[in-house]
């Protein structure tokens, strides 16, 4: 498939569809771009699973935070990687090794392998590529036109309120 | 089945709006409050920690400004925008995001006087300099080029007199210094002209104008193209370093294409304080939704005008790129084939005195400051908005003795050329 632009319906679809999330490449530093979503994610009722050695049995974002795709003991719906493009090959391998395989291989926004991409894609898995999935959550719920951002989203239906205070969620 | 992608003039109604999400109210409702409660100390922490989206005090978002600035970046394609309380403010913020004392940058010698004076004197004394260019001849802004540049700025359509920028050429010269070519596109708008097509990569916007329309709000407006990279070099620290204040974010690198705006918002606007008010968003968005019937007629209009203008006998000569016999008629051609804008001056025979009297004797045409009215406005800029300069710069900006500036509004063209029939000949 094309990775250079993506439907909505795409993006929606997956991101409605899955419930838990590994980031592999979580990083424990508060200002990383990788912590932010960790904790966005979170906040929007995914089970996010942080993957990182150097961090392995302790927590990020108050998170259970494992060393490697085959230490989680549950089934992952999207494996988020938040690594260098040319390390993508290997984390879809492992991915490829979990049991049940998750659905989606996520490459964070600047991360692009056609040839990761196309190892999850001819084991069945959707792949995204060069995509935040914090700003595309934030983007297709609504959240992100709070800061002048262009969400592209032209609709007459109402964003939908979860719990608590400015928080919208994602709807069909 | 592949999602369309809407029209201008769909966007110009919908883009950055939904039903709100707690009443349904369709139209966007004016959020006129300061600030907003926070769940408790930890999405606080979130919010000012740029870790979530979300409100916290109206210097720095407001969700009906946020429609606005949604709307706006979409217009222009753009990835975000910002807007603020004029578009005076709106360059401030842009120059305060890209310059350090010492820096310079290169201006149009054809600009809006107000935008000559804020660079020759504000902008100096905060040690930005900037260095003037001529766009008839684009190898000025090559030699005016040096290590210390970090910007060329222009007009899409300049005002007074309404000539047309060649963009391109200059959007080239900006790449290869690797520094951003900044359009103010208040004049076109970008029913008529979206500069990001043509290789700028920010715009600012006067909505006092045309985009707002009715001339009853003042406000501004910065889009982010999304398209420089601001991480190339270490020309644009607050952008590319680390952000003390934030707890060292590196803002292009968390926010990626849309990190300029987001700079110019959260360093920016919380330190420099003009922000919009909502109640001015509000009607400046309600204005927007008419930008695409609005521009068609006042370039309608302004055609008109100016062909009757051009055959008068007490005209000295028209300046105005859609008279096919207009040096800029090309450049209009190629720019803003949809109109040549509405904003534009001609030479009265007679000079200063001919120029101050034909003002003082309209009737319909209103004598204001200000021009993207939906009334057509008439100024004499010598001796008004250009009294400030000198005479050498008045004449480089288009602004001489004899020069009559018009924004043309969009009542009944014959009513417009009647007042100026009834002036020209009383002279
Ligand atoms: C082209 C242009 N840019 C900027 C401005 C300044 O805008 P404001 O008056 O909203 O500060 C004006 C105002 O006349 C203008 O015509």
């Amino acid at each position: 498939m094309n990775h250079d632009s993506y439907e909505d319906a795409y993006i929606r679809g997956i991101l409605m569809a899955s419930r838990t999330v590994a980031i592999v490449g979580a990083s424990a530093n508060k200002v990383r771009p990788s912590y932010f979503v960790t904790t966005y994610l979170d906040s929007k009722g995914f089970d996010v699973i942080p993957v990182n050695p150097g961090k392995a049995g302790q927590q990020i974002a108050e998170l259970d935070t494992v060393g490697s795709l085959a230490e989680i003991d549950r089934p992952v719906d999207l494996v988020d990687i938040f690594r260098k493009s040319d390390v993508a090959v290997g984390v879809v391998q492992e991915a490829l090794k979990m049991d049940p395989l998750p659905k989606v291989i996520w490459m964070q926004l600047s991360v692009k392998n056609y040839e990761a991409a196309r190892l999850a894609e001819d084991a069945g898995l959707k792949v995204v590529m060069n995509r935040c999935p914090k700003i595309e959550y934030a983007r297709l719920c609504g959240e992100i036109g709070w800061s002048g951002v262009s969400s592209g989203v032209i609709t007459s239906r109402k964003p939908k309120l979860l719990k608590g205070i400015q928080r919208f969620s994602i709807v069909k | 089945m592949t999602e369309r992608k809407p029209g201008f003039s769909t966007l110009a109604v919908h883009a950055g709006s939904v039903p709100d999400a707690a009443t349904g109210a369709r139209a966007t409702p004016i959020y006129q409050t300061t600030s907003f409660v926070f769940e408790d100390v930890d999405q606080a922490a979130a919010l000012f920690g740029l870790q979530a989206f979300g409100n916290i005090y109206t210097r720095i978002t407001n969700p009906t400004t946020a429609v606005l600035e949604g709307r706006i970046a979409s217009l222009e394609g753009g990835t975000a925008a910002l807007a603020v309380a004029s578009g005076h403010a709106a360059q401030l913020g842009v120059f305060h995001t890209i310059m350090q004392p010492g820096d310079e940058f290169i201006a149009s010698t054809k600009l809006y006087g107000g935008s000559i004076n804020q660079f020759n004197q504000s902008f100096k004394s905060f040690g930005w300099n900037v260095k003037w260019a001529d766009p008839d001849d684009i190898a000025s802004f090559e030699k005016a080029l040096s290590p210390k540049t970090k910007a060329i700025f222009v007009e899409s359509i300049a005002n007074p007199g309404g000539i047309i920028t060649d963009m391109e050429p200059l959007a080239e010269i900006a790449k290869k210094a690797g520094i951003p070519l900044i359009v103010d596109n208040t004049l076109a708008t970008p029913y008529l002209c979206r500069p990001f097509e043509h290789g700028a990569d920010i715009v600012v916007h006067s909505l006092t104008k045309f985009m707002g329309g009715h001339g009853n709000s003042m406000g501004g407006a910065i889009v982010d193209g999304g398209t420089f990279d601001w991480s190339a070099s270490d020309k644009f620290p607050l952008v590319s370093q680390p952000r003390p204040e934030y707890q060292g974010i590196i803002i292009h690198e968390t926010f990626g294409n849309f990190g300029f705006a987001i700079a110019c918002r959260v360093l920016g606007l919380r330190d420099l304080g003009a922000a919009l008010s909502p109640f001015n968003a509000f009607q400046i968005l309600t204005g927007i939704e008419t930008l695409p019937l609005r521009m068609e007629k006042h370039c309608a209009n302004a055609l008109e005008v100016a062909s009757f203008l051009d055959n008068h006998p007490a005209v000295e000569w028209v300046c105005y790129a859609g008279l096919k016999s207009d040096p800029g008629y090309k450049l209009h051609q190629k720019y803003a084939p949809k109109g040549a804008g509405a904003v534009f001056t001609f030479g009265v025979k007679g000079g200063y005195d001919a120029g101050v009297e034909l003002v003082g004797r309209a009737e319909l045409l209103s004598h204001v400051a200000n021009i993207g009215d939906t009334r057509s406005l008439i100024i004499h800029p010598a001796s008004t908005t250009h009294r400030q300069l000198s005479d050498e710069q008045r004449v480089s900006a288009g602004a001489g003795p004899e020069v009559v500036r018009l924004s043309i509004g969009i009542e009944d063209a014959e009513d417009i050329i009647g007042d100026l029939e009834q002036g020209l000949a009383a002279s």
